[in-house]
């Protein structure tokens, strides 16, 4: 296709080709899709072993100054004052209507903030972090890094063989720890709802360590495919797609990620919209969502009531390779999010029940220590 | 009687006025793995180039359209329990219905199994 020659490469890109990826652009990117084991297998993989995802497509920056953690809370809800160093959380930028600009995870470092941020909205971000933090901060984007993941059961125990420390790591913790002998970023977290890590690592030494992460035997690649199958199994967020510049963290179902004092203190953008959220309810909610029979339901289908009047819409779905079954999230009145409530489904023009379901759809399998 | 082919990669096999429709093995390769197969309903009419069935992979949905007109007089029941039929077996049991065909010229234009070989080569260029 022709966007292949503006598309972007990772620093894995000749790997991906080597192992027979199916590449496709995404985000600017030619990035894996899929390799020849295919997204269910892939999907499988790394619920029962381990898989390896490049994600160095997503931003890495780095936010530095006098005091980051109090200075960025200026532009997002994250309590990042109350982390010490060596822990993350998961925040979003709001804009002031309290809507979402992205979702990104902010790691506390001694000296400074390492933030990670999707793919499509870096550039945004880096500029609307620069903008706003600027002569309190200085933001820098890691150009000469790559990001890998590595998730599943697995994971823990092969990324040990290579750096011990991480063995001891508590989910949502931040270490740098040498693997393999280079100097490495390791985060305990992911986008699959199992155990596993995030790893950055420089440019140079990246390929290296990924293959030998291959060469184990419980570790196979993974593409974009099962990446997205296995958050919607989690019941994680995919921004553009469940969140955008008009959901609110409150409607979205985020609440958990404002802490009281945030809640209370406010000093965000939107923080009066969302204070508001909080006291009023919001109008619609985000829910989880299982269609009746075998039929996927993608996202845009409308979702009805069961006398057939529009009521939301789906904004995540497809099928659950460890259920077997189609699953789905979307936005739906706060009088029908109730779990158990029935809702009908819009696909091709034909009306097909459905029902309101607790969320995560696969049970999240983190390591707390 | 032999297959022919769409460049949509479908493929029909014709006997007698009866055509059985499926997708090529080629086509299942670049869908991936098929979880859902929605067939038509049997007794329904359709014309030429009008949706036939929708295959569901994990990623996305594809439409399936019938390169016949005519009327659908069967379709295939078991991939509603075993949709990866269609990857398994593309050619023969992952079918998806037989249409009893009002005009046998809608085949004329279809291209033979060499003829869609090279099509398919020049795809993957």
């Amino acid at each position: 296709m022709s966007e292949t020659s503006s598309t972007k490469k990772t620093v894995l890109y000749n790997l991906h080709v080597e192992l027979g990826a199916k590449m496709v652009p995404f985000a600017g990117y030619d990035m894996p899709v899929q390799y020849p084991d295919g997204i269910l297998n892939e999907h499988l993989q790394t619920r029962q072993s381990a898989g390896l995802f490049d994600v160095s497509h997503m931003g890495q920056v780095v936010i530095s100054g006098e005091n980051p953690a109090e200075i960025i809370e200026t532009l997002i809800p994250g309590d990042i004052q109350a982390l010490s160093a060596g822990e993350m959380r998961y925040s979003f930028l709001t804009n002031n209507q309290g809507g979402i600009l992205d979702d990104l995870i902010v790691t506390r470092r001694e000296n400074d903030l390492f933030v990670v941020v999707n793919a499509a909205c870096k550039e945004q971000d880096i500029a609307l972090l620069a903008d706003g933090l600027a002569g309190k901060a200085e933001v820098t984007e890691l150009t000469d890094r790559a990001l890998v993941a590595l998730q599943g059961p697995k994971a823990a125990e092969v990324l040990a063989r290579y750096g011990p420390e991480v063995a001891t790591m508590s989910f949502m913790n931040y270490r740098e720890v040498e693997i393999d002998g280079v100097p490495c970023f390791v985060t305990r977290s992911g986008y699959t709802g199992e155990d596993g890590f995030e790893i950055s690592i420089p440019n140079g030494e990246a390929e290296a360590i990924c293959r030998k992460l291959l060469s184990e035997s419980e570790v196979k690649p993974i593409g974009l495919g099962a990446r997205d199958s296995l958050r919607l199994e989690a019941g994680l967020c995919l921004y553009g797609h469940d969140l955008n510049e008009t959901t609110t963290p409150i409607s979205a179902g985020l609440i958990w990620a404002i802490s009281k004092r945030r809640r209370e203190g406010g000093g965000f953008p939107g923080a009066d919209v969302i204070q508001a959220d909080i006291a009023n309810k919001p109008a619609m909610k985000r829910v989880g969502i299982l269609p009746e029979g075998r039929a996927p339901a993608r996202e845009h289908t409308v979702i009805t009531d069961e006398a057939g009047n529009a009521i939301g819409e789906i904004t995540s779905g497809g099928f659950s390779p460890s259920l077997g079954i189609p699953i789905a999230m979307g936005y739906v009145p706060l009088d029908f999010s109730a779990v158990g409530t029935k809702i009908n489904l819009l696909v091709r023009g034909k009306s097909r029940p459905a029902v309101v379901a607790k969320m995560p759809f696969v049970e999240q399998r983190y390591y707390r220590g | 009687m032999s297959y022919k082919f769409t460049e949509d990669h479908e493929w029909v096999l014709l006997e007698g006025d009866v055509a059985t429709i499926g997708i090529s093995d080629y086509a299942q390769g670049q869908l991936g793995d098929v979880v859902y197969v929605e067939v038509p309903t049997v007794g329904d009419e359709i014309t030429k180039g009008d949706e036939l069935a929708v295959v569901e992979s994990v990623k996305a949905a594809s439409e399936v359209y019938s390169p016949v007109s005519g009327e659908i007089i069967d379709v295939n029941g078991e991939l509603e329990g075993a949709p990866t039929m269609v990857n398994e077996d593309a050619m023969e049991g992952g079918w998806f219905a037989k249409i009893r065909v009002t005009n046998s010229a809608d085949l004329a234009d279809l291209m033979d199994e060499a003829a869609y070989k090279t099509y398919i080569e020049g795809l993957d260029e």
